[in-house]
Order: structure tokens, then sequence, then C-alpha cells
């Protein structure tokens, strides 16, 4: 069992299952799932689209142990319908983030592993309702002195609602292969044109959506290498700076986004913010280790900030 | 309705409003008994970038700093978040998720926000004006899409007539007031009688009401299964830390 656990820390966080990352994060036998599989409590509408179900309805969420400490965890599924939020997906994330933010003896971190396309179009409704609930029970947690931390890395990315739950919480982790955004690459090409976003060159989705790119702007608070090792060091990281929810820091975050489009506004590609904000080469940025990467965001201005 | 029209059926005391760049509404209005409101949104059917979202959030975070426990009107009539891979590129999630943490910030500190759908609103951009208020109502012409027909058809691969006939079964995925009510997204829909009236009892409601759209739409029939779910979450979360209280050996007696 140890054995097979050292294999999964190791693992691509991106190439991991749900319940993969779940294993390897958390501290051995330590998990508690809450509506488990085994309650069976599926999506009552894809059956309306003659679609599969999953018993989890992709999204599992629980309690356990990360280093002895206690925590709060939800992981999406990226795999199952992408990850996207439905009635019940959604619900699940609505109940455990209630709970923190209700009762004073429930941990106060919660880990989202996000891994999402966006709201679930065979659900389009009940799905935005729920990630408008999600994003509403996370400030009201926030405010009640729980961490909530994005973890950014999956097959899915990070896309529509998904993207706007994530700059609600107070700390991001990306790694190079997270993805972001609020209307994916496909989305914006089908709506607006190739010209606008090419969705198959992928160097240029890439450096709009990716990592690296939210890393250095300050979208993402910590750089993670793709492990799930990484994923945990690099949240862990984070907890010792947790910004509140509270007036003040929305006012800071105000100035940092005014600035951000002040600064950068006029700019067409990522390589020219990189280039403004001092770096030395831009055009090298995507093919920098991780090492070095976190060197060179650790450093920048903009990409360390409590305005979140 | 058009927006001016709409101001002066909601208010008909006085309103003092402009709209700026990217359809941004702000100004003041009286309502009720001689009650200032402020009055802030995003009209013109304009899709929601970074600038629109700084600039609505600049007109939030300035009530709640000049004006404590003014309650908010909300105006909404836009398409959705801006689809352009600039706005994307500088972080538009951020930008989103920001006035969201506006509009929730002045609940929390004591002024009642109240949306008011009086056109169309989109995904993003109803997530982040609409969905997020104390309240949500609809007037005539509120139509709220997350994503229309001909679209979900392409993803989904079905025909659309197919769709057409399903969504007379369900609430959960068609576009329009008709669905977004039953699944208690919409609070209410002001379609006749005072509006004004109607809409200064709203305002003076509770700021920061808890969320209970879930248990409205189970109430509604429209969106059974989501309360119970969120409810028995916190359930077994509860039931699980009860019993390891229980097993813990007493050590204080």
């Amino acid at each position: 069992m140890k054995n097979a656990l050292a294999k999964y820390r190791k693992w691509s966080w991106y190439e991991a299952t749900a319940r993969e990352r779940i294993a390897a994060l958390l501290d051995s036998g330590s998990f508690t799932e809450f509506i488990g599989p085994e309650k069976r409590e599926i999506s009552p509408h894809l059956v309306l689209f003659d679609l599969p179900e999953a018993f989890d309805d992709g999204i599992i969420v629980g309690r356990g142990m990360v280093q002895s400490r206690q925590v709060l965890l939800a992981a999406q599924e990226g795999r199952f319908m992408g990850g996207t939020f439905g009635e019940v997906h959604g619900a699940k994330l609505v109940g455990l983030l209630r709970y923190a933010r209700d009762d004073q003896d429930a941990p106060r971190v919660v880990l989202l592993l996000l891994d999402t396309g966006g709201v679930r179009l065979q659900e389009a409704n009940v799905g935005e309702l729920a990630v408008s609930e999600i994003i509403r029970a996370v400030l009201e947690a926030r405010m009640a002195g729980v961490t909530v931390i994005a973890m950014i890395g999956g097959r899915a990315g990070c896309f529509g609602g998904g993207g706007i739950i994530a700059g609600c919480c107070s700390r991001i982790v990306i790694s190079e292969q997270g993805r972001t955004s609020v209307s994916g690459p496909e989305v914006i090409e089908t709506n607006m044109g190739v010209e606008e976003f090419d969705s198959r060159d992928r160097p240029l989705v890439w450096r709009t959506t990716g990592g690296k790119t939210r890393r250095l702007l300050g979208g993402a608070d910590a750089y993670a290498e793709d492990s799930i090792d990484s994923f945990r060091d690099a949240a862990f990281s984070l907890l010792d700076r947790i910004p509140a929810f509270e007036l003040d820091t929305v006012e800071k975050e105000h100035a940092r986004l005014a600035q951000r489009l002040e600064k950068f506004g006029q700019c067409h590609d990522a390589p020219e913010i990189w280039k403004a904000m001092g770096i030395a080469e831009p055009d090298g940025i995507a093919d920098l280790s991780d090492e070095v990467f976190n060197q060179i965001a650790q450093a920048q201005k903009e990409a360390n900030h409590d305005a979140r | 309705m058009m927006l001016d029209n709409l101001l002066n059926v909601l208010f008909p005391a006085s309103h003092d409003t402009q709209v700026e760049k990217e359809g941004i509404l702000y100004g003041t209005a009286r309502y009720g008994q001689g009650k200032t409101a402020a009055v802030v949104g995003l009209v013109n059917r304009t899709p929601l970038g970074v600038e629109g979202a700084l600039s609505l959030a600049s007109h939030v975070l300035e009530v709640i700093r000049h004006s404590p426990g003014r309650p908010i009107a909300v105006l909404i009539d836009a398409q959705s978040q801006r689809m352009r891979r600039r706005d994307e590129m500088l972080g538009l999630n951020e930008y989103l998720a920001h006035l969201t943490k506006c509009f929730v910030l002045a609940g929390q500190l004591g002024h009642r926000t109240v949306g008011i759908l009086f056109g169309s609103a989109a995904a993003g951009a109803f997530i982040a004006t609409g969905l997020v208020q104390d309240m949500l109502a609809a007037v005539p012409g509120g139509e709220p899409v997350v994503m229309d027909l001909p679209s979900i058809a392409r993803v989904t691969k079905l025909p659309q007539d197919r769709l057409e006939a399903l969504s007379k079964e369900t609430p959960v995925f068609a576009p329009g007031l008709a669905h977004a009510t039953p699944i208690g997204a919409v609070a209410e829909i002001w379609n006749d009688g005072d509006l004004a009236t109607k809409l200064a009892m709203a305002l003076d409601g509770l700021p920061g009401a808890p969320d209970r759209r879930d248990e409205i739409g189970a109430e509604r029939k429209g969106r059974l299964k989501a309360a119970a779910v969120a409810k028995r979450v916190a359930q077994e979360a509860t039931a699980l830390a009860d019993g390891e209280r229980q097993r813990m050996p007493c050590t204080d007696r």
C-alpha cells in the first residue's frame, strides 16, 4: 500500500484521476468521502440526453488530513463530462463550503481540486446557478475565517464559471499544464472567428491561458511542478499568508487589477506583457524549467500580492 | 422595456443616472418614502469585458465607501462575458471574480443588493451582475440565457427540435425566464402592477440575505435535488465529527 501511494505521489497531476489525486495528496487512510459513489447520487438529467451517469456525478467531496492537518477537499473528475458543474455536482460542493462556513469545529482549510470545462450544458441553468451558489459560499466561508485554495492543473483546465470560482478563492495554485480563463479558446473561436483566437495554435493557447502566464501576472499565487507532491507543497507554502475577505483586500485587488490594465491593457500577446514587466528573455519563458521559472515568478512584483 | 422607460417606472419620484462607456450605468434614485438608492448596471446589451467589470466594480466600491447602508439596484441588459483573446490573456476571470466580490461584500456590509433583469444576460456576465445579488427580479423583456439552443444542439449533438421538445419537460437547460424562475435563479417576476412599490419592498429587504435559492427551487419543483444534496453533505460531515468526539476518551472528568 505504501509503495502504491509513493508511486502516485510522483505521478503527474495532469494525468491522474480525481481519486488518484486525493489518494496521493492526503495522508494514507485519512479520507472520508461525503455522499460517496455507493450512495449513487447521480444526475437526474443526463438520462434525458441518453448519456451515462457517474455514481459521484464527477466530483468527490470529503474530509482528510494533509501532513496531519485536517482539511476539507473537493476534487472534480475532468474525465466525466469534462468535470462540468451540474445540479448534483454543484450541490455537493455548495454543501461542503456551507459546512465549513457554519461549523466552527470544521477544518479551516478547503482544497478545491478544480478540473472543469465550466457549466454542464445539458444542465445549463441549474449548473450556472450552482456556480453562483458556490461563489457565494466560497466568499461567505472566507468571511467566516476559512481558507479556500484552488488547485489547477488537470486535463479539463478550469474554464467558464470554474475560472470565476477560482478567482474568488483565497489562493490559487497552478502548474504549467493548468489553463484557466472564462471563455475557452474553442468557444471564442466558434463565436468570434479564427482570426480572434485560433484554438489549434497550441503555443498561443498556452501563453494566453496557461499556468506560466497566470502566475507571472498574479492570476495565480504559486506555481507547482506537474506532480501531486509539488501541488501539496505549493498549496501549503501559501497557508501562512492568506488574505482575509474584507473591504481592505477588495480595494487592494481593485488597485491591482486597475494597474494591470493600465500597464498591459495595450499588449497583444503575453510576451509583450513579460517584456513590459522587465523580464529579460520574454520569448524564452515557455522553455524554462519549472525551477528557473519559479525563481523568476517569485521576483516579480505583479505575481506576488495579498490582493485577492 | 427601454432603460429610460424602466427608470421612470421604477423610480417615479426622481432618478439621476448616466451610462458611461462599456455600457456601465451609475447614479442615484429616490424610492419609497423619500429614501435614496444607488443605481448601477450593465445596459445596452453590452458584453462584459475587463474594463467594464472594473468600472462597475469601482461604482460599487464607491457606494460602500461613501454611502453606508444605501441599497443598490442593479439594472441588467447585457450579453455574455466579452469573448476576446486579449481579455482572457489579461485575466478576465479575475475581473469578473472581483466584481462578484464587490457585490457580495456590499451585502455583507449592510447594502441590500437587488438585481433587475430587463433584457438579456448570459453566462459570466449573468453570474457577475445578476446571480450574485441578494435578490434577482425580472421585468418584461428580462431573458436570461446560459447558452442558446443551437449552441447546445452543437455540443450535445442532439437535433434542435428534440431539444425544444425536451425543454418543455424540464427547466434545467433551455434559455428563458420560464426556466430560470422555477429553479430559483429569479426570485420574482414583476409583470404588472406597481413596479416602484415592488422594488421599494425589495430594496428594504435584508442585506446579505442567506442564499436560499436551492430551497426555493425545491419549493417550486424546478430543482429537486440541489438543496437536499447540499444539506446531506453537511449532515454527513457533522456526523463524522460527532462520531469521532464520542470515541475520544474523556479526560476532563
